[in-house]
């Protein structure tokens, strides 16, 4: 019988963790989370995470809010109570198309914007009140947590742990 | 890892370690607060509270209370408006266009900067609410579905445009702001005892949503910054220049221009640059920021307000050039009245405070002066406030018809609900750097080994 045990191991310096990152990975060996205090430059690549596509949503939020905003305008200005204001008649959306351009541009700037962080949000798992599930509470400080989970013997991943300059490796029976 | 020049100065001193920043930062939240900051506290809130007073006094009465008139329909309140709105750009402009251009040094100022705007747009939005005279219609201004047959809003207006601009800028800041401080308040979370303090714990694991820091969150909280930045940058030159709409699109002589956005947009900027460091200059002593609110970071803010203020001269000239071009005389004369008319006062402490005074930042020693930088902010501040006030009381007390000409002076209510906004702005940001990390932490330690003195030292 195998089981499986999570092995956590403590770094002090981004930059020991993110060339451990890649000795550990060319070892052929599964790394199932980094926590880290601040954002590191290259540790996505190095781990192997693929491309966020948060981008691609703002953007198609943006469509989203500009139609919406078209929409709107369309049926309360021309549509529902057309109005001739100053000489300027609201018959056809086109011709007052200037004068709609900052609601517009303004609409599709909050649909983006507040769509995406809602995403971005509920992709994460973050909303008021959950609970943090990081190992070890010195990760938002200064510390940098690497967690492999190992079936079996755990020697070679601690070895090579230790090796690659984890400062503190602690486990946990699964 | 990031790298700089070795010949940039660092922007974080004192040999900082990621656990001193982390300390750094949570000081304040953890610590009590000290005498001075219960005194500044106190006269706030009390402005603050006659502030109110003198809003309910106006609801309660009518804009009769206020010293508008006839002729002057328009005077301190859109003048506060428009003054506050200024303020809170210099917040946006750093932590967003300031991200796109790659400028390390906003770091370590655009979360106060950021809640400047938040505190400032705020009581901006107090005034056009109290002006409607009966703020509890208020929702008239958005486009709902209504019971009063098709009682719809005016797309084509500027003022409805400014609705828009402000509640997008208002809502996407404080956005922008609260994805930022996920991850610096489970910073302060993870410090907080349960035992010693539980009340904290638990808020501030509420406020922090649960961040851990994995290296998949890190990375869409990269992009979506990112992303975010590039959003806001165009929404802050939109939001002024919907602004100065308000009044370019009228046929006011002295506010028909073409002119005007960016104009404002510019002197939002510079205005904003000057509260900023006004607040900055004070914070860095209260709650010990030396090492990262360093006089470099004075000097840059400098420069740009050197800039802005630059450019906002020379929009005053070419105003006063397009006048005397024009060949119409009521422009031309909209100009000479002000420069040379009863509010003529006016007008030169704007050209003080605005042209002249700022280009004393060319002087090194005054651009690398806390001291002097602070005052000459202060200048600023109210030279920005009296460009308003001269734009908005000037052109109309002397409008098309002679016989409807008049003066405008405020009431005491004009000046308790401004004196009250500025109590109300005070009593939020002070509040604000006792409750909240007010620096980027996690963003700041990213810096820390390519800015930080030590390693600049080391190299």
């Amino acid at each position: 019988m195998s089981s499986t045990t999570t092995i956590y191991g403590i770094f002090d310096d981004e930059e020991v963790l993110l060339s451990s990152v890649k000795e550990i990975r060319s070892n052929n060996i599964e790394i199932k989370e980094v926590y880290s205090p601040f954002p590191i430059h290259g540790l996505d690549k190095a781990l192997g995470l693929k491309e966020t596509r948060m981008g691609i949503t703002a953007f198609i939020y943006g469509c989203i809010g500009l139609l919406f905003g078209g929409i709107l305008i369309y049926y309360i200005m021309i549509l529902n109570w057309p109005q001739n204001i100053g000489g300027k008649p609201n018959t056809t959306f086109y011709h007052n198309m200037p004068a709609f351009v900052p609601i517009l541009f303004e609409c599709t700037v909050m649909f983006a914007a507040h769509l995406m962080s809602i995403t971005y949000l509920i992709r994460c798992g973050l909303y008021p009140g959950a609970e943090s599930d990081s190992p070890d509470e010195r990760t938002t400080d200064d510390k940098f947590l690497m967690e492999i989970e190992v079936s079996g013997d755990t020697k070679t991943v601690k070895d090579l742990l230790g090796k690659t300059g984890a400062t503190e490796i602690n486990k946990k029976d699964a | 890892m990031q790298k700089e020049a070795e010949i940039r100065d660092p922007l974080i001193l004192g040999n900082k370690s990621y656990h001193d920043i982390t300390k750094d930062v949570s000081r304040p939240v953890e610590g009590k607060a000290n005498k001075y900051w219960w005194i500044l506290f106190s006269l706030s809130a009390g402005l603050m509270l006659w502030g109110f007073a003198c809003m309910a006094y106006t609801i309660g009465t009518g804009i009769g209370a206020w010293g508008n008139n006839n002729t002057v329909g328009w005077a301190w309140d859109i003048t506060n408006f428009v003054w506050w709105i200024g303020i809170g750009h210099a917040g946006t402009l750093i932590s967003a266009v300031l991200l796109l251009f790659r400028q390390k040094w906003r770091m370590s100022i655009n979360r106060s900067a950021e809640a400047m705007t938040i505190f400032g747009v705020a009581q901006a939005a107090l005034f056009p609410l109290i002006h409607m005279g009966r703020p509890w219609l208020a929702y008239y201004v958005f486009p709902i579905p209504n019971q009063f047959g098709s009682l719809w809003v005016n797309f084509n207006s500027p003022l409805l445009w400014d609705v828009f601009a402000i509640s997008t800028y208002f809502s996407v800041s404080v956005v922008f702001w609260y994805i930022g401080l996920i991850p610096d308040f489970a910073m302060i979370r993870d410090r907080m005892s349960a035992k010693i303090s539980p009340m904290k714990k638990k808020l501030y694991s509420f406020l922090s949503f649960g961040w851990s820091g994995k290296a998949k969150h890190w990375q869409r909280f990269e992009l979506v910054s990112l992303v975010l930045a590039g959003l806001a940058t165009p929404l802050v030159f939109s939001v002024h220049s919907i602004v100065s709409m308000d009044f370019a699109t009228s046929i006011i002589p002295g506010w028909h221009t073409t002119i005007f956005p960016p104009y404002f947009v510019l002197g939002a900027l510079f205005s904003g640059f000057a509260m900023v460091e006004t607040l900055l200059i004070i914070m860095r002593k209260v709650v010990n920021l030396e090492a990262y609110i360093t006089i470099k970071h004075i000097e840059y803010m400098n420069v740009i307000i050197l800039l802005t203020g630059s450019l906002v001269g020379t929009a005053y000239i070419t105003e006063l050039f397009m006048s005397w071009y024009s060949g119409v005389e009521f422009e031309q004369y909209a100009f000479i009245n002000r420069a040379t008319g009863p509010y003529s006062w006016a007008y030169a402490i704007m050209m003080t405070c605005n042209v002249l005074i700022p280009q004393l930042y060319w002087i090194s020693s005054i651009r690398k002066s806390f001291i002097a930088t602070f005052i000459l902010s202060i200048f600023i501040n109210i030279g920005m406030w009296f460009e308003r006030f001269v734009i908005i009381v000037t052109s109309l007390h002397r409008d098309y018809l002679p016989s409807s000409w008049t003066m405008y002076s405020p009431t005491f209510v004009d000046i308790g609900i401004f004196l009250g906004t500025i109590g109300f702005f005070f009593t939020l940001f002070l509040l604000y750097a006792r409750t909240f990390p007010v620096i980027a932490q996690a963003e700041l330690k990213s810096i820390v080994k390519s800015s930080g003195s030590e390693y600049k030292n080391k190299k």
